[in-house]
């Protein structure tokens, strides 16, 4: 960079030891990022999904690092070596900007913005929505066979229908493991959004709204639900606990929710992707 | 305040004693108009419709109609009693029109009409100050809630009535954070003006904000509301009448921000002094322009919205009720339609302060002019193209993820501009760290961390995780709190000096800012590991395993609400009884503002200034081969 103005002083190569300092920073940083933090990122590995997200946050976190590390050492570079003397009043070089830099700036962040939006893309079309929401009709759908379940909102619980299963409807998850599932999301009421935290899947529940997402579990475990949207007063109690269990396991299970349901299931609307319930609002 | 002290001191014109001053058109008369407005409304409503009543909790005496019309009277009687409507009843009389908003002198002038844009200044200062003080003391309880895993100190619906108080005020009253004090009084003087191109309509902005925080603290009144600042429908349709108050709120917030920038608009671009080109202008006035664009475009956007959530409420339209035809997406859409415009309203006045000050404490030029007007542009215009990425789960046009994830992404190229032209002008300068200077650096660095964990948001597969938790919670925060709110004490500590001639004390600033700096990052920084970990927002019940983090988070909070004190405490002793006078630079600054004597006349300038060059001839001139004379700078 610029030649420094007072003669008499010489002046380390500001530019140089920056910018090693940045790289040395850079090299030891991301690496223990991605192979320490990494690992440990969430939501952990109860699906495929999820696994699918500990990459996707290791790899932004991989590429937010350098940048991260970019400005701080910069700062820090600065602010200990550009001061004032105490009681100085000292002008600094009037540079008014640098054309090479600039452009370099623009050229690295245009490269790295693109390619964090291709990634996205891609992970988000390969994995059928990444467990996310996708609308009722979702871009990519993952092949064979898909246990349907059907997720109904309404103020404050969620309940569950298995339409495979002549649409019982349980008060509580139980998913095969290892069996790609197509979840079915609405609401009765108000917009809630189930969120499966270990498996990696939220989607929003509007009334009147079917938003299908695709999920695999990949771990017997028990998982937790919550709803992720303001739902009202109770909106915080609004959570459960769901099971990734066997497919044995859950075959017996739910023949005996079929059968202990038997009655409740008599009064029960035909299974339909939505349902429309008389509007709960304050018509006077 | 010493502009009014010393006007004090001279003599007025003996006239009318003083009770009789208490008659006319001041606060007094319109506070009772205001209070006579609101019974008239209230009775009106109960002649339109008897009680209705509501399905959950059967409260009685609940009528939108009659609440909707007692505030939008009451409103309209506040304003005629402050004396809005002499001007326009008198010129439709053809009468000459009355001068008293031109009174000159009094502390009087602080409470009432008055289209001085340097007393404008100044009471949007005090205001807007009052209303973010009510709505941190709303954080405080909240977090004193969170420090119990299920709800003790308060129930849930005062919960979430504390949540959606607490971020509806700071939302809208801090949008006009620093265009409402430091433009209004400032941008007039440092583009060589003389006032604000419509001063009645400056004066509008400030008293509907005032009337608007009023209606909103009046909630509690009226049962809260339980939607969160975002006031999402069908939840929206089915709440009390507290709900109400947030609607009249966010839309007169939504009015006095859209005249507040055309306002701006009109007088940067018609009111500027000879020579004062458009690249000469200084780094603040375009970040000011820039919030002007995306508020006039934005704003009315949620007014619309608010007037048919009103409707569904009160005569049972169905915009938004999907029984009736409506749909819930139909709000969220409208609603981050405006809501994404609006949170970079309060970033980029950040920009602007902060690349306006840098320069003064480094003794350098603005680094990259160009570059940082591109910037502050490009994020205005890309602001309006983001919105979904506020709805990647909600199944709305999901096929267009790939583009709103895009666009979002993109929108970080010219934010990115902004710390380029940051860092550049930090290069070999000559930094002293006073108290603004240290504010700025804080917005540095709390931006960068917002900013960067906003890279995670606008990624789909990953936001799925992190989307409605406490991670965006500490995202936002980090660049509203972090961001605007550094810079507004940045401005504070830079430009009160002006604005009062009075000093702050130096060791209690540097107190307030290292407390404030310090305890906001220990309060949510652990709020992204909060997320991860799982935690919904807007809950007062989660899950004990996330009990000692939620202690150490509100232990910080209340740290930082101290901090808030220091800075009270500050204000008080430096300004009410130490009452030092200020140098008239203290900062040794270049720029227009402080060539004007202090207190700036009423008319700023005895001749209106001619410009030859721009406000940052600052530093020695580079050796000829160093430094590269940029092509892309200034
Ligand atoms: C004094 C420091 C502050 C603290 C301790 C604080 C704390 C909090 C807490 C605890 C919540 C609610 C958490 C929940 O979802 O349950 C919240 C929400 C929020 N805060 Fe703050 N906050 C502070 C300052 C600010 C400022 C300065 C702004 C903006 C100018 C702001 C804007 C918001 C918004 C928009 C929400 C969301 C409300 C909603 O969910 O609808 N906060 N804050
Ligand atoms: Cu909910
Ligand atoms: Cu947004």
């Amino acid at each position: 960079m610029a030649a420094e103005p007072h003669p008499g002083v010489a002046e380390p190569n500001h530019a140089r030891r920056f910018t090693a300092i940045w790289l040395i920073a850079s090299v030891i940083a991301t690496p223990l990022v991605v192979f320490l933090l990494g690992p440990e990122l969430p939501p952990g590995h109860g699906s495929e999904q999820a696994s699918g997200h500990v990459t996707d946050n290791t790899v932004l976190l991989a590429m937010a690092t350098p940048v991260l590390l970019l400005v701080l050492v910069y700062l820090i570079y600065a602010v200990i070596n550009f001061r004032q003397p105490p009681g100085g009043m000292l002008e600094g070089p009037a540079i008014r900007g640098d054309a090479r830099i600039q452009t370099t700036w623009i050229v690295i962040t245009s490269a790295l913005v693109l390619s964090l939006a291709a990634y996205g893309t891609v992970r988000l079309l390969a994995d059928n929505g990444a467990g996310s929401g996708s609308g009722p009709t979702p871009l990519t759908v993952p092949k064979g066979h898909k246990l349907q379940v059907q997720v109904i909102a309404q103020q404050w619980a969620f309940t569950y229908r298995y339409p495979e299963y002549g649409g019982v409807e349980t008060t509580h998850l139980e998913l095969p493991v290892n069996q790609m599932v197509e979840m079915h999301v609405t609401s009765l009421d108000v917009i809630h959004s189930f969120w499966a935290y270990q498996l990696g899947v939220k989607a929003d529940a509007n009334p009147g709204v079917d938003n299908v997402l695709f999920v695999k579990p990949t771990k017997e475990e028990t998982f937790e639900v919550h709803c992720s949207e303001l739902c009202g007063i109770w909106h915080g109690y609004m959570f459960d606990h769901g099971h990734v269990v066997s497919p044995q396991a859950f075959e017996t299970w739910i023949h005996q929710q079929e059968t202990t349901m038997a009655p409740a299931k008599k009064v029960l609307p035909p299974y339909a992707h939505t349902y429309s319930p008389e509007p709960t609002r304050r018509a006077g | 305040m010493s502009t009014t002290a010393a006007a004090a001191s001279t003599p007025r014109p003996v006239g009318r004693p003083r009770w009789r001053r208490l008659l006319g058109f001041n606060l007094l008369s319109a506070v009772i108009l205001g209070i006579a407005g609101y019974y008239l409304g209230w009775f009106i409503g109960h002649r339109i419709s008897t009680t209705k009543s509501f399905e959950f909790f059967s409260a009685t005496d609940e009528n939108d109609i009659a609440l909707l019309l007692a505030y939008i009277f009451g409103v309209v009687g506040f304003l005629i009693g402050l004396g809005f409507a002499n001007y326009p009843v008198s010129r439709m009389l053809g009468r000459p029109a009355s001068l008293r908003e031109k009174e000159q002198h009094g502390i009087g002038r602080y409470f009432g009409l008055c289209t001085d844009h340097k007393v404008v200044g100044i009471q949007y200062l005090v205001g807007i100050g009052l209303f973010f003080f009510i709505g941190g003391l709303n954080a405080m309880l909240i977090r004193t809630e969170l420090l119990k895993s299920s709800p003790t100190f308060v129930g849930p619906n005062q919960y979430l009535s504390l949540v959606g108080m607490h971020g509806t005020m700071m939302m809208g009253m801090m949008t006009s954070g620093i265009l409402g004090p430091f433009a209004n009084y400032f941008v007039p003087i440092m583009i060589g003006a003389r006032r604000m191109a419509f001063p009645r309509i400056e004066a509008l902005t400030f008293w509907l904000l005032m009337a608007a925080g009023f209606i909103l603290t009046s909630t509690i009144f009226f049962g809260g509301f339980p939607t969160g600042w975002t006031g999402y429908e069908p939840l929206n349709d089915q709440a009390v009448m507290g709900m109400d108050s947030y609607i009249v709120f966010f839309a007169l917030v939504g009015i006095s921000m859209c005249l507040l920038g055309l306002n701006m608009m009109a007088t940067i671009i018609t009111m500027r002094a000879p020579g004062l080109t458009w690249s000469r202008l200084p780094i603040f006035v375009w970040s000011v322009f820039a919030t002007s664009v995306l508020m006039v475009l934005a704003a009315p956007m949620l007014v619309a919205t608010l007037a048919m959530a009103a409707l569904d409420r009160s005569i049972d339209t169905s915009f938004f009720v999907t029984g009736g035809g409506g749909s819930s997406y139909l709000f969220e859409n409208l609603f981050w339609f405006f809501g994404h415009p609006e949170v970079y309203i309060l970033a980029v006045p950040g920009f602007g302060i902060v690349l306006e000050l840098i320069p003064v404490f480094t003794r350098k030029p603005l680094w990259g002019y160009r570059l940082a007007v591109s910037g502050m542009l490009g994020v205005t215009l890309l602001s309006f193209f983001v919105w979904q990425h506020h709805l990647f789960v909600s199944g709305i046009n999901a096929d267009l993820r790939p583009f709103y994830m895009l666009s979002t992404e993109i929108i970080s190229i010219p934010t990115g501009f902004i710390f380029l032209c940051v860092m550049g002008t930090l290069w070999k300068a000559r930094t002293s760290f006073s108290t603004p200077m240290l504010f700025c650096l804080g917005w540095a660095f709390n931006f960068l961390i917002g900013g960067l964990s906003g890279v995670f948001l606008s990624d789909t597969p990953s936001d799925t995780d992190t989307h409605g938790s406490f991670f965006v919670m500490a995202h936002f925060h980090y660049t509203i709190m972090g961001g605007l709110i550094f810079t507004f004490f940045a401005a504070i500590y830079y430009w009160v000096p002006k604005m009062t001639g009075l000093r702050f004390n130096e060791r209690l600033s540097k107190i307030h800012f290292w407390s404030m700096f310090l305890a906001f990052n220990s309060t949510f920084m652990p709020l992204f590991v909060l997320g991860m970990e799982g935690m919904p927002r807007r809950v007062s019940f989660y899950e004990p395993k996330l009990h000692t983090l939620n202690v150490w988070v509100s232990i910080s909070a209340f740290v930082l609400g101290l901090s808030m004190l220091v800075f009270l405490a500050n204000t008080v002793y430096s300004l009410i009884f130490v009452r030092i006078k200020a140098e008239s630079n203290p900062w040794r600054s270049k720029s227009l503002e402080w060539q004007v004597p202090t207190p700036v006349p009423v008319n700023n300038f005895e001749q209106i200034p001619i410009f030859d060059s721009d406000p940052y001839d600052y530093g020695t001139p580079v050796a000829i081969g160093g430094g590269q004379p940029a092509a892309v700078g200034a």
